[in-house]
């Protein structure tokens, strides 16, 4: 088992964040004319509960705005998640909350701290998993979790303990000794993550943890995040999949060109911006404008979006809708009704389906 | 009262120069762990490392024997020395920077290029300095290991003429540290294999040129002042004031070129890192 329930935070003189909290709490809790003082950062400060705030978040690279003023708020004990398409600025906005970017303006705290100044204090308390692996191809499995640990400034005897059972937690104990190089994609990815959590770390940033993975080692791998979760790790995680997004997250924002554009539950961004049930319908052809024209479904239908290779009809009652479809005079090949899901808000909220 | 008030100032201040001064050094902090990891991944490269040690052997062998049969002795310092003698502490220094050099451009530039290997530490309490000061003092232990060995072949061979000599190995860290430094700062600049040709281009006459196989004297002016202002020259005199026991004031400013160079590289190089990997 691992995770901060498990696995007691070291008190390792290596550890330089435990100095700095202590040297910040006065400025929380005296309230006065130092808590004024530092008046950039957003008065969420001031709950403990409260890990990371970001306030008119803006990355630029030269002209081009990546991330463009975006809040957010996450919680300790929470799964907050990302969703957009390619070139959103998800990984931006991953890598300025992992402090290794730095802000174009706006502002944000982990841990009540500021990333310019306790940049290494608050990414001694983070577990990162960046997009690509980038794991130590000159070390073995094994080093590559000591080496990582001691960058942390963790004692050889600590690092050692949770080595091994972080390479049982990612299913690698059988590989230990084995380089990194002929590993398989999940297995990269699972060594990725068990590297991120050599620390015992409150917050875990995963940017994609599961692109590219086939769906068995993407479900042991949702598994192993929940049960990260159960043990009070906060997660943050981007992803393109909409199941992910609904397995993984208790909370979401969708980001497209920069913009949050919706933000929530899993469950309350489907109720508000989708129909509780979609019916999809194929036909022969992919002249699909004319089949619509000719659907007579009154206030049952409460949008139908028209896609390259079918319609979604978005409704509160997909049975009937099916019904009525499979008795139309245009004879669909299929007729398919669900619930309504994340894909579906981020059709209706930019008029895009999001391609994996 | 304002005098007591001032002497708070005053006090305040220098708690606060105290602060910036151990936080400048705290982003250091942890370049023992790029050191640790550096010396793990090195074991499976251990023919690359014998290599180091027996570049200056060899050059010993077949320079030292070869001209040394045809010039006789040299005249250095006021004193007479062998040939093999007088290229002996030389090829201490340029072995120094051979080291130095290879570990500082070619396999950082791996390493930040292709292996990535400092995304990963810079994600983690590292900072880039201190991995700047970790990849360096690798190459320092590296350096400083081959001088060892090479000075006792020296010992053995009885080129060593001093009991300074016992300062030849932290002499030839400091040739390496002028080096690494100078190399790491270089290879942030650098945008592809090609531009490593550069590498060579300055090593090569380095080598050649800085009194290593000829004194001084020798050189036609301006050459010689020129050849004077080169970091390598400054370690072949260092090394041989202390093995061949030639030690004058000199020595001075041998030291404080080589620590100069050195710890500037060390700050160019880390700032390098910040502005290509922290964006
Ligand atoms: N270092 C950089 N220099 C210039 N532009 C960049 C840089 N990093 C990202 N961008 C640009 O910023 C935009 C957002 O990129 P980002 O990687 O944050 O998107 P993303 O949401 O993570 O996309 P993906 O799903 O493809 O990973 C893209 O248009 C990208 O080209
Ligand atoms: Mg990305």
């Amino acid at each position: 088992m691992i995770g901060r329930a498990s696995v007691p935070r070291s008190t390792t003189e290596g550890e330089p964040d435990d100095v700095t909290v202590r040297k910040r709490v006065p400025h929380r809790t005296d309230g006065g004319e130092a808590a004024r003082a530092r008046a950039h950062q957003p008065e969420t400060d001031s709950d403990p509960d409260v890990l990371i705030s970001a306030r008119g978040l803006t990355k630029e690279f030269g002209d081009f705005v990546a991330v463009d003023g975006i809040d957010i708020d996450v919680r300790r004990g929470e799964a907050f998640g990302f969703l957009g398409p390619n070139g959103a600025g998800k990984s931006s906005t991953m890598r300025m909350i992992g402090c290794v970017s730095p802000l174009t303006e706006g502002s944000l705290t982990l841990f009540g701290m500021d990333p310019e100044a306790d940049g290494p204090a608050i990414r001694g308390r983070l577990g990162v998993v960046p997009q690509k692996d980038l794991l130590d191809e000159e070390l073995t499995v094994r080093e590559n979790l000591l080496v990582y640990g001691r960058y942390f400034g963790l004692s050889r005897s600590v690092v050692a303990g949770r080595a091994d059972e972080l390479l049982r937690f990612a299913q690698l104990s059988d590989r230990a000794d084995s380089p990194v190089e002929p590993l398989s994609g999940g297995m990269k990815r699972r060594l990725t993550i068990a590297r991120a959590l050599i620390n015992a770390p409150e917050i875990l940033l995963l940017d994609e943890p599961t692109t590219g993975l086939d769906p068995q080692a993407r479900h042991v791998l949702w598994d192993r995040l929940y049960r990260l979760k159960q043990q009070g790790v906060t997660l943050v995680l981007t992803t393109h999949y909409m199941d992910e997004a609904e397995q993984l997250c208790d909370r979401l924002v969708v980001m497209d060109g920069g913009r949050i554009v919706a933000e929530g539950s899993p469950r309350e961004l489907i109720e508000r911006y989708s129909s509780r049930e979609v019916v999809e319908v194929r036909y022969p052809d992919f002249d699909l404008e004319p089949h619509r024209d000719q659907l007579d479904l009154g206030d049952l239908a409460e949008r139908v979006e028209v896609l390259p290779d079918r319609l979604l009809i978005y409704t509160h009652d997909g049975d009937a809708v099916s019904r009525i479809v499979d008795q139309s005079p245009d004879r669909p090949v299929s007729v398919l009704v669900r619930r309504s899901s994340l894909e579906d808000v981020f059709l209706q909220l930019t008029g895009r389906s999001l391609a994996g | 009262m304002s005098a007591l008030a001032d002497a708070s100032a005053d006090q305040e201040q220098a708690a606060g120069w105290a602060y910036r001064l151990a936080a400048e050094f705290g982003q250091f902090r942890g370049a023992g762990s790029v050191v640790a990891r550096n010396g793990l991944a090195a074991r499976r490269g251990l023919p690359v490392l014998l290599s180091g040690f027996f570049e200056p052997l060899f050059y010993l062998l077949s320079l030292g024997t070869g001209i040394g049969v045809l010039v006789g002795g040299v005249e250095y310092g006021g004193k007479s020395f062998s040939y093999q003698e007088f290229i002996a502490p030389a090829l201490l220094a340029a072995s120094a920077m051979n080291g130095a050099v290879a570990d500082s451009t070619f396999n950082v530039f791996w390493k930040l290029k292709y292996a990535r290997v400092y995304d990963g530490m810079l994600a983690t309490p590292l900072g880039p300095r201190a991995v700047a000061a970790g990849e360096i003092c690798w190459a320092l232990l590296r350096g400083a290991g081959y001088a060892t060995a090479f000075l006792l072949i020296l010992l053995v061979a009885g080129y060593v003429q001093s009991w300074w000599a016992v300062l030849a190995v932290p002499a030839a860290t400091l040739v390496g540290l002028a080096f690494a430094g100078a190399g790491m700062a270089a290879t942030t600049f650098m945008r592809s294999w090609q531009d490593f040709d550069l590498v060579h281009l300055v090593v090569l006459p380095l080598l050649l040129l800085s009194t290593t196989f000829y004194p001084l004297s020798t050189y036609p002016q301006p050459f010689g002042v020129l050849v004077q202002l080169t970091p390598l020259y400054h370690g072949v005199e260092l090394e041989r004031a202390l093995v061949l026991g030639t030690m004058d004031a000199s020595a001075v400013v041998h030291v404080l070129y080589l620590l100069v160079l050195g710890t500037a590289g060390l700050l160019m190089a880390g700032r390098r890192l910040e502005r290509l990997l922290l964006s």
